[in-house]
């Protein structure tokens, strides 16, 4: 356990430094403590998205059996954007009669089910080549984007002013309002997935083994993947799409991890989540004021992490 | 990975010489696009009176300049395909495109004066050291199944767009990026789309060198076993597409996926002969880009839709279609 208390202490020390940094205001004012708390929204964010990230990387990893294709990469979060703006292009701002939290709620069920659809057909039987996978999911990806954007040019401004509200979070800009709710969907997900853990690690064994220790395989595939599904809406929501952070987070916890099992990996890829995120908040904020590029940076450093594992290892 | 080439249809040259209304009869299919194409916009040329010379500072400009781009993108994409080896491979699928970005971006950054041939052979060097980049880590990878090469361009062009979109907020130039990422003919006019000829000598050099690429493509002993200089075969197909990326994207933008789709198509019905499908190549090329331009302007008039968004959608479904079919044959 000696790695996730290493990254905890590491991702609480940078928390306290983004939190009272270059503060302004001379500490203990109330214009501290206002400031405190605007940034407050940021570390919510953050801790958020970590942890949405790095479980939905580990399980779906776990229920594909490879350590190369994130349901980022296959394109999850594009279709989330798709399915969004599909929505708003198909039923205008408000004419499914409902608001704010509820409207996203049932926008993103409708999402969800789909994820669930496509990628449990693509992952039916075809398990034989992750290449052809991983390509179509790529490809997959590029048109979600593509037809996503091109539905944004034809919205009207009124219709796409709402869209891009709900659309392009930004860590430095999130809604305070979904936090809450967000919180509270990706901890009950995060105690769901603790109290399986064991379950997890037999899934990783296979199909022919999981089945032959008595679990029922095809259910917990189906179960998992909608999980997969709610955080990386969750996290799309909160600060858009982030195509390779899920997968930096989750090859460097294998790396790192003591054993191959979930009980290590799951904390050890949440507590790199978190020090990643913070610490290139921290630093692009603080040091270079270009708070809105923190996922353009991660993205450079996952896709050439990405590269390099393709080109050394191949795909296993 | 090789198959992918020598995968010729049986029975498909003697269907070929069994139809010699078949090109004529495509020629005529895109030159009706090029008319729908050069009737449609939000000005009435026929009614007003400063018709005619609308007709000729927008619509022939923007028509040509479709021509052109899409012929050059799509064969320069049958050439990478040849000279890799691999069917999946085109400007898009190997980074190429978004290092002509990078190269624009710091022409922009570092000489803003310089005027558009400048930043054309700029954009193109960039394009060309970026296919090079491609071609050497394909020589180093330990696999190079058919499906790895295209993933490994993807992921390439990834973070070459990351690098180029962090330089440009660095230097609030995002908004310039948007429109070389987005490609668009709507600002094609007069006096901006003539360097496009540019790209069409590339076209009518990829005829020209038609089966010395065709050799190159069997692989280095092979071609130098019968007489052919592969290098520097290499460099000047390599060269080509550069030079068509790279002009392509400082006139008009991406496009994406073109160069993949159309050259796919073609051989999959006529099989795969070079030097005769490079007509078809031309004319499905032309006649993509012109049919998504088509829907781009007519979808949400009088505003525009940009192209690339269009080829974009339509290009990543049928390369997932062709993907999967290839699977099902059991070619991949």
């Amino acid at each position: 356990m000696v790695p996730v208390a290493v990254t905890l202490a590491a991702a609480t020390a940078l928390a306290v430094a983004i939190l009272v940094y270059a503060n302004p205001a001379p500490p203990g004012t109330g214009a501290f403590w206002i400031i405190v708390q605007a940034r407050l929204v940021s570390l919510g964010t953050i801790l958020l998205v970590a942890v949405a990230q790095s479980v939905a990387t580990v399980l779906f990893h776990t229920i594909t059996a490879n350590r190369i294709l994130t349901p980022s990469i296959l394109g999850f979060d594009a279709l989330y954007v798709l399915s969004q703006t599909a929505l708003v292009f198909l039923f205008g701002v408000s004419s499914t009669g409902m608001e704010g939290i509820p409207k996203i709620v049932a926008q993103s069920a409708l999402m969800i089910v789909f994820a669930t659809l496509l990628y449990g057909w693509l992952f039916s039987g075809r398990r034989a080549n992750l290449h052809l996978m991983l390509l179509v999911g790529v490809v997959l990806g590029i048109a979600f984007a593509s037809t996503a954007s091109f539905l944004q040019r034809i919205l009207t401004p009124s219709e796409f002013d709402v869209l891009s509200a709900r659309l392009f979070g930004s860590i430095s800009k999130a809604d305070p309002a979904y936090l809450p709710i967000a919180g509270l969907i990706v901890a009950g997900i995060l105690v769901y997935v603790w109290s399986r853990r064991r379950s997890y690690d037999v899934l990783a064994l296979g199909r022919d083994v999981s089945v032959g220790l008595g679990l029922r395989y095809r259910r917990e595939v189906v179960v998992s993947l909608v999980l997969v599904a709610v955080l990386v809406s969750v996290s799309a929501t909160m600060v858009g799409p982030m195509t390779f952070y899920g997968f930096l987070v989750a090859t460097l916890a294998y790396q790192f991890a003591p054993g191959d099992r979930h009980a290590d990996v799951l904390p050890l890829a949440i507590g790199i989540g978190l020090v990643t995120l913070l610490a290139a908040t921290f630093v692009l904020r603080h040091l270079f004021s270009a708070a809105g590029l923190v996922t353009v940076i991660i993205e450079f450093v996952g896709g050439t992490l990405f590269l390099i594992v393709l080109l050394r290892k191949g795909l296993r | 990975m090789s198959q992918a080439l020598t995968t010729d249809t049986p029975g498909a040259p003697a269907r070929r010489r069994g139809r010699p209304w078949a090109l004529p009869a495509a020629v005529a299919a895109v030159l009706i696009l090029l008319g729908i194409s050069l009737s449609i916009g939000a000005f009435d040329i026929l009614g007003d009176e400063f018709g005619s010379e609308m007709f000729w500072i927008t619509r022939v400009p923007r028509t040509l300049a479709l021509v052109l781009a899409g012929a050059a993108i799509a064969t320069s994409g049958l050439v990478m395909q040849v000279l890799t080896q691999n069917r999946f491979v085109d400007a898009t699928t190997s980074g190429t495109t978004e290092w002509a970005a990078l190269g624009l971006l710091l022409t922009a950054l570092l000489l803003p004066g310089i005027g558009l041939v400048g930043k054309m052979v700029i954009s193109s060097v960039f394009a060309f050291v970026g296919a090079m980049v491609f071609m050497g880590i394909l020589r180093r990878v330990v696999i190079r199944t058919t499906l790895v090469v295209p993933l490994i361009g993807i992921m390439l062009g990834a973070v070459m767009s990351a690098l180029t979109t962090f330089l440009a907020a660095q230097f609030n130039l995002l908004q310039m990026l948007g429109t070389w990422f987005l490609g668009s003919f709507g600002e094609i006019v007069r006096g901006r789309y003539e360097v496009l000829w540019v790209v069409a000598v590339v076209t009518l050099l990829v005829f020209l060198m038609a089966d010395r690429i065709t050799v190159a493509g069997l692989g280095k002993d092979l071609a130098t076993g019968v007489g052919v200089r592969y290098e520097a075969i290499l460099v000047a197909g390599t060269a080509l597409v550069a030079v068509a990326a790279g002009v392509t994207t400082v006139v008009v933008g991406f496009l994406p996926l073109l160069g993949l789709v159309v050259p796919n198509i073609v051989s999959m019905i006529r099989g795969d002969d070079v030097r005769s499908n490079l007509p078809w190549v031309v004319l499905g090329g032309t006649a993509l880009v012109t049919l998504c331009d088509i829907i781009g302007r007519t979808v949400n008039m009088p505003f525009e839709v940009p192209v690339s968004l269009v080829l974009g959608a339509v290009g990543s479904v049928v390369f997932v279609a062709l993907l999967l079919r290839q699977a099902k044959a059991g070619a991949l």
